[in-house]
C-alpha cells in the first residue's frame, strides 16, 4: 500500500546511490505494513480463543460418581460435561448375552471386555448420547424400553444397542461411546 | 467527487475490472480514503482524530460484540456474568478493560477531534451539514456510553441509570410517566437492564450510519485545513492515499501506545471503585458520578441550585445541560467571521485560550468533583462562561474583530510566495 | 434569527446562574457549611508496598498463600468470597491434590437439595465449586471480600490500614464533636469512611495464625498478607496483564517507530505536513 508513494517519487532516478535509498525506504515501508499485519493477526488470538470453554467449564471436565447404591441390574444417569452417562450393574445373564455374540460380525466390532475395566466386568460405563445424532436412548431409567437386544434403544431413529452398548440395528455407526474413567475405589468411579 | 484533478480509480487485474463493472466497492473505497480522494497537503496532526474516532468505533463494535457472547444481561446476574467475563473467559480479562477504556479513548479522541473543529472554525459553510452530523454522533455516542456503563449492574451502573432517568423527571407535566416509561418500572431493575443492553448492542450500528452521512458530506467541500485558505489548485492538495494514511497510521501508532498502556497498566484508573460493588438499590454511594466524559455537562447540570422566576432549579439544570450540547448545533450561524482559522482571528483567539478552555477544564474538574463548595460555585462561573462563550462573545467577536491576512492559497502558506508561484504557473509539478 | 435569539438565550442562562451563584454564596456566607467530624478525622490509607504494585510488580505466591491462611481462618467466618473457586488458589501454587484437600475440609459446606424427597443437606466442596457463601446473623453486613481491593480507593493500602488502624477515640474528637462518640457496638477506626465500623479488630494479637513457613505472624506482617491475597483475589489475571502489557508496547513501539519511517518516506517529496 504505502510502498506505491516512494516508488511514485524515485520514478525516472536511475544512478546506484539513489537506487540504495530507493530499496532502503522501500524496505521500512514493506517493513511498517508488515508490522500492521502481523498485529492485526496477533489481535486474533484473544478474539478466537475467547469462544474456546471458559475456565469454570473446563473444571467441571471431570466428575467423581459414588456406585455403591446402584444394585445389578439397575443403572443410573448421572452427568459429566453436561451431558448424561449411563453407569449399569450388569447382571450374570447380560454379561453372558453380550458375551455370546461373536464381536467380529458387529458394525463396530468390540467385546465387553474391551468395553469394561478388567475385574469390573459388571460395570458398563457409557455416554448417554445416541452416536447417530446425539439424543439420549431409554434403558437407563427404571422400566424404560431397552429395545430389541435389552441394553438400549434410542428412540429418535431406532437405533438398537446391546447389554454391552454396542449398536447391534439401526442408523448409529458406532458403539455407545466409553468415557475415559478409572475406580478410585471401589465405590467411587471418577469419570474424565 | 470534489475537485478536478481527483485521480480517478482504474482497475488493475480482470477481475478488480469486472468487480467495478458489477459493484463498484474498491472505486467506492478508492475516492472515499484512497488516491481518489485531494486533502489539502497542509494538514497537521490536528486532522488525525476523525480517523482515529473511526477506528475507536470498530474497536468498540468487535469488544462489545464479543462481551455480549459472554455477558447476561439480567439484573440477578448481570454483575457475576461481568465478574465470569473477568476470570475465566479465555482473554475476558482484557477483552472487558479493552472495551471500558475503549470508550475512554473514543471520547477523547472525538473531544479533540471537536476541539479541532472550534479552533479552526470547521463548521464553517461549506462544511455545515458535516458539523451537525458530528453532533449527532456525539449525542449517540453519550446515549450509548450512559447505557453500556449501566450494564456491568454495579453500584454506579445502577445510581447512573436511577439519576440519569431521573433527569427526564424534571420536564414538567410528563416527566414522571416519562421516567417510568424510559425504566419500565419505578426504579432500575430488570426491564431497564435488558432494554439498555438492547439499544447499547444497536446504537454503534447507527453511530457507524450516521459516520457514513458524515464523510459524505465530508467528500463534498473536502476537509477543511489549517489555514482555512480554501483549495485553489492542484498544487494545495495531496492524494489521501498514501500521504494521509501513512500519517494516520503513525499517528494510530502513538494513539495505541496510550491507550494500550491504560489498558495493561492502569486499566481501573479511568473507572470508579463503587461499581466493583453490586447494585444495591438500597444504598446510594457517597459521590454518585458519572464517567469522566460526562463530568463537564454534569457539572452544567448541577450548576443550578435555585429556583429561577417560576422555573424549579432540577429543570433548569436539565435544560442547561442539554442546551450545552445543543447549543453546538447553532454554531455555524452563530459564529459569522468570514475567516476560519483561529491562528488568524487575534481576537478570538483570546477568548478561545484564556476563556474557553480554562472553563472546559474548571468544568471537567467540578463535574468529578462532589457537589460542595466551592466546587459549585467555580461550576457556576464556569457554565456562565461556557454559555456566553458561544451565544454572546463569539456573535460580537465575529462583528467586531479585524483578522490578520490571509495567505493566498495553501500552497503559500507552506512554500512561501514566489516558490508557490512557480507551482502554480506549471500545474504538473506536484 | 440564530444571531437574535442566541444572545437572548445566553443572557438567560447567564442570569439563572448568577441568581444561583449569588444565592449561593450569601448562603455560604451567612451559615457556613458545619465542619463534621468524618471530615476532619478521616485519615488517607497507609503507604504500603505490595510484591504486586507497579509496572513491573508481580505476585510474591509465598505471600499468597499467607493471606490466603489468614482469610481462611480469620475473615472466612463472616466474610464470603463468591467469585473465588477453590480450582484458583491453583494460581497460589497449590498442587492439585492440596487444592482438592482445601475444598474437602472447607468449614462452610455446599448447600444441596434432593428434587424427589425435598430435602435440603450438605456435601463436601470439590474444586470446581465456589467458594461457599457465608450467612452472618450478628450486626452489621460484612460485604463479600472477592472484590474489595478493587472496590475501594487505594484497594490493599486501604484494606491493610482499616486492619491495623483500630484505636481508641480520640479526646480531642470527643472535645470538638461531643455527639460523635462511638456508639455502643461500633468500633473507632479513622481510616473508614464514617469512622465507625461494625466489625471489631479482625486481628487482633501476634501468632493468631501459624504460618507453616516459618514467617513470623505479627498483627502488621497477617494485615499485610491478607491485603496482598485481597488483591489477587479482586484480580488474579494481574501477572498476566502486565507480562501482555510489555510485549503489547514493545511490539507497537517497534510498529510506531517503522510507521514513522514510512511516513516520512511517503512525504520525503513534500515540503510541510
Amino acid at each position: 500500500m504505502a510502498e506505491q508513494a516512494s516508488i511514485d517519487t524515485s520514478a525516472g532516478t536511475g544512478s546506484t546511490p539513489a537506487e540504495e535509498g530507493v530499496r532502503r525506504r522501500d524496505f521500512i515501508n514493506i517493513a511498517a505494513v508488515s508490522f500492521a499485519g502481523v498485529g492485526g493477526l496477533a489481535v486474533l488470538v484473544p478474539l478466537v480463543s475467547q469462544m474456546a470453554p471458559s475456565a469454570d467449564v473446563l473444571a467441571q471436565s471431570s466428575t467423581e460418581i459414588d456406585i455403591s447404591a446402584i444394585q445389578t441390574g439397575q443403572a443410573i444417569k448421572a452427568v459429566f460435561r453436561k451431558q448424561p452417562v449411563f453407569i449399569r450393574n450388569l447382571t450374570a445373564d447380560e454379561i453372558a448375552s453380550a458375551d455370546k455374540v461373536d464381536a467380529s460380525t458387529l458394525r463396530d466390532p468390540q467385546t465387553l471386555e474391551e468395553r469394561t475395566k478388567a475385574g469390573k466386568a459388571n460395570w458398563l460405563i457409557t455416554m448417554g448420547v445416541c452416536t447417530h445424532l446425539g439424543c439420549v436412548p431409554l434403558g437407563a431409567g427404571e422400566g424404560e424400553v431397552k429395545g430389541e437386544f435389552g441394553g438400549y434403544f434410542c428412540p429418535c431413529h431406532g437405533s438398537h444397542y446391546d447389554t454391552a452398548g454396542r449398536v447391534r440395528k439401526g442408523p448409529a455407526p458406532l458403539n455407545l461411546q466409553v468415557p475415559e474413567y478409572s475406580f478410585i475405589s471401589d465405590t467411587v468411579v471418577k469419570i474424565g | 467527487m470534489s475537485f478536478a484533478w481527483a485521480k480517478e480509480y482504474k482497475p488493475a487485474s480482470g477481475l478488480t475490472q469486472w468487480l467495478d463493472e458489477k459493484l463498484p466497492l474498491p472505486r467506492f473505497v478508492y475516492n472515499a480514503v484512497g488516491a481518489g480522494y485531494p486533502v489539502p497537503r497542509n494538514l497537521n496532526y490536528m486532522w488525525n482524530f476523525g480517523v482515529l474516532a473511526g477506528f475507536c468505533l470498530m474497536l468498540q463494535i468487535v469488544t462489545g460484540v464479543i462481551l455480549a457472547m459472554h455477558y447476561a444481561p439480567n439484573a440477578l446476574v448481570a454483575f457475576d456474568s461481568t465478574e465470569h467475563i473477568m476470570r475465566d473467559v479465555n482473554w475476558g480479562w482484557m477483552l472487558r478493560y479493552a472495551h471500558a477504556n475503549g470508550a475512554s479513548a473514543f471520547f477523547v479522541v472525538v473531544y479533540l477531534h471537536i476541539f479541532r473543529g472550534f479552533f479552526y472554525s470547521s463548521y464553517k459553510a461549506p462544511r455545515e451539514m458535516i458539523w451537525l452530523l458530528g453532533v449527532v454522533i456525539f449525542l449517540l455516542m453519550m446515549a450509548t456510553a450512559f447505557m453500556g456503563y449501566v450494564l456491568p449492574w454495579g453500584q454506579m451502573s445502577f445510581w447512573g441509570a436511577k439519576v440519569i432517568t431521573g433527569l427526564f423527571g424534571a420536564i414538567p407535566l410528563v416527566g414522571e410517566p416519562l421516567q417510568v416509561w424510559l425504566l419500565g418500572g419505578f426504579a432500575p431493575d430488570n426491564a431497564a437492564l435488558n432494554r439498555f443492553f438492547s439499544l447499547h448492542f444497536l446504537l454503534p450500528f447507527v453511530i457507524a450510519g450516521v459516520i457514513i452521512l458524515h464523510i459524505w458530506a465530508l467528500h463534498i467541500p473536502g476537509s477543511s485545513n489549517p489555514t482555512g485558505v480554501e483549495v485553489k489548485a492542484e498544487s494545495d492538495t495531496v492524494p489521501f492515499h498514501p500521504y494521509y494514511t501513512a500519517k494516520d497510521g503513525f499517528g494510530l501508532g502513538i494513539f495505541l501506545l496510550i491507550y494500550c498502556g491504560i489498558l495493561f497498566f492502569a486499566p481501573n484508573a479511568l473507572g470508579h471503585p463503587d461499581n466493583y460493588i453490586p447494585a444495591n438499590p438500597l444504598s446510594t454511594p457517597a459521590h454518585i458520578v458519572p464517567e469522566w466524559y460526562f463530568w463537564p455537562f454534569y457539572a452544567i447540570l448541577r450548576a443550578f441550585t435555585y429556583d429561577f422566576l417560576f422555573i424549579p432549579a432540577k429543570l433548569m439544570g436539565v435544560l442547561a445541560m442539554f442546551g450545552a450540547i445543543l447549543v453546538w448545533f447553532f454554531l455555524p450561524w452563530l459564529d459569522t467571521s468570514p475567516v476560519r482559522s483561529g491562528h488568524y482571528r487575534p481576537l478570538f483567539r483570546k477568548f478561545f485560550w484564556f476563556g474557553l478552555i480554562p472553563t472546559m477544564a474548571v468544568l471537567f474538574y467540578c463535574g468529578g468533583a462532589p457537589a460542595e463548595e466551592p466546587y459549585v460555585m467555580l461550576s457556576q462561573l464556569a457554565s456562565l462562561y461556557y454559555f456566553a462563550h458561544f451565544l454572546i462573545i463569539l456573535p460580537l467577536v465575529s462583528s467586531i474583530e479585524k483578522p490578520e491576512p490571509l495567505p493566498f492559497s495553501i500552497t503559500e502558506s507552506i512554500l512561501g510566495k514566489d516558490e508557490s508561484a512557480v507551482l502554480n504557473a506549471t500545474p504538473a509539478a506536484a | 434569527m440564530v444571531r437574535l435569539f442566541g444572545p437572548l438565550v445566553g443572557l438567560f442562562f447567564a442570569v439563572a446562574l448568577i441568581w444561583s451563584f449569588g444565592n449561593g454564596a450569601y448562603s455560604a456566607i451567612s451559615e457556613p457549611a458545619a465542619p463534621t467530624a468524618e471530615h476532619e478525622f478521616h485519615l488517607h490509607p497507609k503507604d504500603v508496598k505490595f510484591a504486586s504494585d507497579g509496572a513491573l510488580g508481580k505476585f510474591d505466591k509465598q505471600q499468597l498463600q499467607r493471606g490466603f491462611q489468614v482469610y481462611k481462618e480469620v475473615c472466612a467466618a463472616c466474610h464470603s468470597m463468591k467469585h473465588i473457586a477453590f480450582r484458583d488458589l491453583a494460581n497460589l501454587g497449590y498442587s492439585e491434590a492440596e487444592v482438592k484437600a482445601i475444598a474437602k475440609s472447607w468449614g462452610t459446606k455446599q448447600p444441596t437439595f434432593d428434587e424427589k424427597s425435598g430435602e435440603r443437606a450438605e456435601r463436601d466442596n470439590i474444586p470446581s465449586d465456589y467458594i461457599p457463601t457465608v450467612y452472618y446473623a450478628g450486626q452489621g453486613v460484612p460485604p463479600d471480600l472477592s472484590l474489595i481491593t478493587k472496590a475501594r480507593h487505594d484497594g490493599g493500602a486501604y484494606v491493610y490500614s482499616l486492619l491495623t488502624g483500630y484505636q481508641e477515640q480520640p479526646a480531642e474528637l470527643l472535645k470538638k464533636f461531643p455527639d460523635s462518640k462511638t456508639p455502643d457496638g461500633l468500633y473507632y477506626n479513622p481510616y473508614f469512611a464514617n469512622l465507625n465500623l461494625a466489625m471489631p479488630a479482625p486481628i487482633a494479637s501476634d501468632d493468631q495464625v501459624t504460618y507453616s513457613d516459618g514467617t513470623k505472624a505479627t498483627v502488621d506482617q497477617m494485615a499485610k498478607d491478607v491485603s496482598a491475597f485481597l488483591i489477587w483475589s479482586a484480580e488474579p489475571s494481574l501477572d498476566k496483564r502486565k507480562q501482555t502489557g510489555w510485549a503489547v508496547l514493545g511490539f507497537l513501539l517497534a510498529a510506531t517507530v517503522l510507521a514513522y519511517l514510512a511516513k516520512k518516506n511517503v512525504w520525503a517529496d513534500k515540503k510541510g505536513a
